[in-house]
């Protein structure tokens, strides 16, 4: 096998691993400073706490979306001009490969996950998901993985074959290096834990809800999140067994994408976009729930069309497991097999059409309120329209003949995926953060994001439409002069730095904001109308003093307006709760660790080190630890802190 | 507890009913993983590079024996439930232990299974074939050696704790495991090997 265990010769790579080493040590040395590592293993890595795991996955998530950010600047610095060398051919290779993956399975994933993850239970009125320490694993095997994918870079070379990593160009033959060891591995470790956060919110929303919540009385964002899991569940085992198929190609000589062996690389292709294609979607519903709770709330409506709202996502998840020969129409099916999934890929259009008139009515002849999430949400219809729209014009089999593999693809999906998720998720975040931490993000500084951001992203991709449509395939490096691109592509760049800056306005504000916004927020700060408002923020460990009773949609509000959103005394009980478990983090790490050994293919200490992960599914077994309760007179104490009438 | 209230013992916290029906869903994702290899197999059972086919390998006296030995300790799994659900820990335990020697059997049969292959010259790595072949085979056989494992845990907690609402409750849950990898096999058998030997 060929590998150096640390990248060398490359002065930016030296610079980061110097700088991650700095870091490290710093960190490291800060906290012991501080003497927070009791605190940290106490109250966060072993935490069960669904509202702490979902803030965990923000963080992470924040984090990923800077490293992919700045994967992506390097790309559009690289080709602002023709003919430039700032990454060779290589290295421009390994970002895209990287940008792609962190920006999809480590960025947008974690982020609705955390979001998820911290509103769900709170939305359906439930003290915790249904599986508490399952939840916590799946963080963690998700942490785990990121960090073993993000520090490919510098120890051992990054995957280098795209995100679509097709066979035969990521075997073993066309890209021996261990890179591509990284993308099975790291990609499976962090499959395990998003398909146990499937199984545990189904399970969450379809058994926990407040009495007398009905499925159809259930907030939007539940909705969204319950379909979205289900499509976890019937997706992600697909990605498993093609990655397991990889993982045996690459390191143990099988044959499945070899075609002398009688193997097919288009069976990789089929595998990854029966994932692929539903997993875009995956990401895409819980970014339309968080939409439309923020539109009805800053409309003062009730969301127009609930139940077409419904029916339109399970539609839309229904034909989103039906499209996935789109992505290689060009790849030699017969012209009938094209026509099929041409249509069923423009089918897909009116239930998302549906969703849009639906969002637009909810507003028409509402009270507006122009906060910073409503102007989010606002910004994502006409921006995603346009994703919409360039996606039906590449569902047409014919024309894209003409479209594969360009730039205008690669706008297109930016075009759906940032309105789509990176919109969604600081409309949550602007929203929901008083909810999390107790006080809001300032609105002022929020402007400045919000506009740099929004024009910075349509700076940088609308050109890409255009050279796109002029002939620019995708994952370019570079370009001469004469194709006379230079233009659009040095505007573009441009564009990004814009988009960067309102990224920087962002962490301005969360700085500003954890600093000198004022922590008296109260529980409802933008009347809003759906449970979590009802309690605390932000929120107590228990979440709800007494579990309230449902018998509306947009509960909240109801009790609001007829003055029932009282609790009594006499109705607080002791409340019961998991305790913190060291096992779904030791699993991780032992995850990490087996992941690390394989990717370069030293097998006995990954087998050695895969005794870490039995021995905690054994010690998980024997555990009977049963939780333990909070008694009334303590949340009776905690209550009143806050409803000052009790 | 008398086994004859309407809702047995596995179901009786509502907690043990959502761990159930998360379980359920598990094994809604592992049709989804099983599925995907048996189209991975179908698409490449052809694809055998000038090496032995199924058909030149198989040795279906064994595989008869395996479906035997499989199917039985299902069976057996499903008394050793009844034995639970009559509150009876001795007789579950005894067809417990049942259901795993049977399962143990299973699996010295599927590794000389594969030691023949091997010797018949084909392995992951000689076609397509073989890859997606011992792939198939191996992810179910992991699978049974996981729940040998896994029966193994439960028997100890079963031995020092009783029949509880958790022992229960675990109890039911890798029987439904138990079942499902059955139901696997018997995909395999009528769709890997029957076929192969009639084709
Ligand atoms: C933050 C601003 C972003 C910038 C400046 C940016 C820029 C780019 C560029 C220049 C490419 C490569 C084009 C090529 O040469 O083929 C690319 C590819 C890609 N981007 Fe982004 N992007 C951004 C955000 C995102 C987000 C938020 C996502 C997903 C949620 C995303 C997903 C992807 C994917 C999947 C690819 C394809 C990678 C591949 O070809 O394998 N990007 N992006
Ligand atoms: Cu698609």
């Amino acid at each position: 096998m060929k590998y150096d265990f640390f990248v060398t010769g490359d002065p930016i790579i030296l610079m980061s691993q110097i700088g991650i080493g700095l870091t490290m040590i710093g960190l490291i040395a800060l906290i012991t400073y501080l003497k927070k590592w009791t605190y940290l293993w106490k109250e966060w890595f072993t935490t069960v706490d669904h509202k702490k795991i979902g803030i965990m996955y923000i963080i992470a998530g924040v984090l990923m979306f800077f490293r992919g950010g700045v994967d992506g600047l390097m790309m559009k610095a690289q080709t602002s001009r023709p003919g430039l060398e700032l990454l060779n051919a290589q290295h421009y290779d390994e970002i895209f490969t990287t940008h792609g993956i962190v920006m999809i399975l480590f960025m947008a994933m974690p982020m609705l996950i955390g979001i998820m993850n911290v509103l769900i239970p709170l939305q359906i009125g439930a003290r915790d998901v249904a599986f508490p320490k399952l939840n916590a694993l799946s963080f963690w095997s998700f942490f785990v993985a990121a960090l073993l994918f993000n520090i490919s870079f510098v120890i051992g070379g990054s995957p280098d074959a795209g995100w679509t990593s097709y066979f035969p160009l990521a075997g073993k033959e066309f890209s021996p290096d261990i890179g591509n060891n990284y993308y099975a591995i790291a990609l499976q470790i962090s499959g395990i834990g998003t398909l146990a956060t499937g199984i545990n919110f189904i399970v969450t929303i379809l058994k926990m809800r407040a009495p007398g919540m009905k499925l159809l009385k259930m907030p939007m964002f539940t909705w969204t999140s319950l379909v979205t899991s289900v499509l976890i569940v019937a997706a992600f085992p697909i990605l498993t067994i093609a990655l397991l198929m990889m993982t045996l190609d690459r390191m143990f000589g099988a044959h499945f994408f070899t075609v002398a062996a009688g193997g097919d690389p288009m069976l990789w292709l089929n595998l990854f976009w029966l994932w692929g294609h539903p997993e875009v979607y995956i990401v895409v519903l819980p970014a339309f729930g968080m939409f439309s709770e923020v539109i009805a709330t800053f409309s003062r409506k009730n969301l127009f069309g609930y139940v077409t709202m419904v029916v339109s996502i399970v539609a839309i998840a229904f034909l989103s497991m039906l499209v996935w020969v789109h992505h290689f129409y060009t790849m030699g099916n017969s012209a009938a097999v094209n026509s099929v999934f041409s249509i069923t890929t423009m089918m897909i259009a009116i239930p998302t059409g549906v969703k849009i008139f639906n969002w637009l009515f909810t507003m028409r002849k509402g009270k507006i309120q122009f906060s910073n999430a409503m102007l989010w949400s606002l910004a994502f219809i006409p921006c995603f329209t346009i994703g919409g729209v360039t996606g039906v014009m590449l569902a047409m089999a014919a024309a894209d003949y003409q479209y594969h593999n360009t730039m205008f693809l690669v706008a297109h999906f930016h075009y759906v995926l940032i309105p789509g998720v990176v919109f969604a998720v600081f409309a949550g975040l602007y929203y929901w953060w008083p909810k999390m931490f107790g006080f809001a993000l300032n609105e002022k500084i929020g402007k400045w994001h919000f506009w740099l951001f929004v024009i910075g992203f349509n700076l940088t991709f609308m050109p890409m439409f255009f050279v796109g449509l002029d002939g620019m395939s995708r994952r370019m490096y570079t370009y001469s002069e004469s194709t006379g691109w230079a233009p659009w592509l040095g505007f573009s760049a441009v564009g990004s730095l814009v988009m960067a800056a309102g990224f920087a306005a962002l962490v301005y504000n969360l700085y500003w904001s954890f600093r000198y916004a004022s922590r008296d927020v109260g529980s409802d700060p933008w009347d809003a109308r759906t449970l979590e408002w009802a309690t605390a923020s932000p929120v107590q460990e228990y979440n709800f003093a007494v579990i309230p009773e449902v018998t509306e949609l947009d509960q909240f509000w109801k009790d609001k307006k007829e003055g029932t959103n009282k609790i009594k005394k006499e109705d607080i009980k002791d409340i019961h709760m998991p305790s913190n478990s060291a096992v779904p983090i030791i699993m991780g790490v032992a995850f990490g660790i087996v992941g690390f050994f394989l990717v370069f293919e030293m097998f006995i200490l990954s087998a050695i080190f895969s005794v870490g992960i039995i021995a905690c599914l054994i010690a998980n077994s024997f555990d009977y630890d049963d939780g333990y309760h909070i008694p009334a007179k303590k949340v009776l104490e905690t209550e009143r802190k806050w409803r000052g009438d009790l | 507890m008398a086994s004859q209230t309407s809702t047995p013992l596995e179901y009786s916290t509502h907690q043990n009913e959502m761990t159930i029906l998360g379980f359920w869903i598990f094994l809604g994702a592992e049709i989804v993983l099983f599925a995907t290899l048996f189209a991975g197999y179908f698409v490449l059972e052809n694809g055998v590079a000038d090496g032995p086919t199924l058909k030149d390998i198989l040795m279906m006296k064994d595989v008869l024996i395996e479906t035997f030995l499989l199917l039985t300790s299902s069976f057996t799994m499903g008394l050793a439930l009844h034995q639970m659900r009559q509150n009876n820990l001795k007789g579950m335990l005894i067809f417990t232990v049942i259901t795993l020697l049977l399962g143990a059997g299973f699996m010295y049969m599927e590794i000389n299974e594969f030691i023949h292959y091997v010797h018949e010259g084909v392995t992951m790595q000689t076609s397509a074939f073989g890859s997606a072949l011992f792939t198939l085979l191996g992810t179910h056989g992991v699978h049974v050696t996981l729940g040998i494992g896994w029966v193994i845990l439960l028997i100890i907690q079963l031995v020092r704790r009783g029949i509880t609402p958790v022992t229960s409750r675990k109890f039911f849950i890798v029987s439904l495991y138990w079942h499902f990898l059955d139901v696997i096999w018997i995909f395999i058998f009528t769709f890997v090997y029957l076929k192969g030997a009639l084709m």
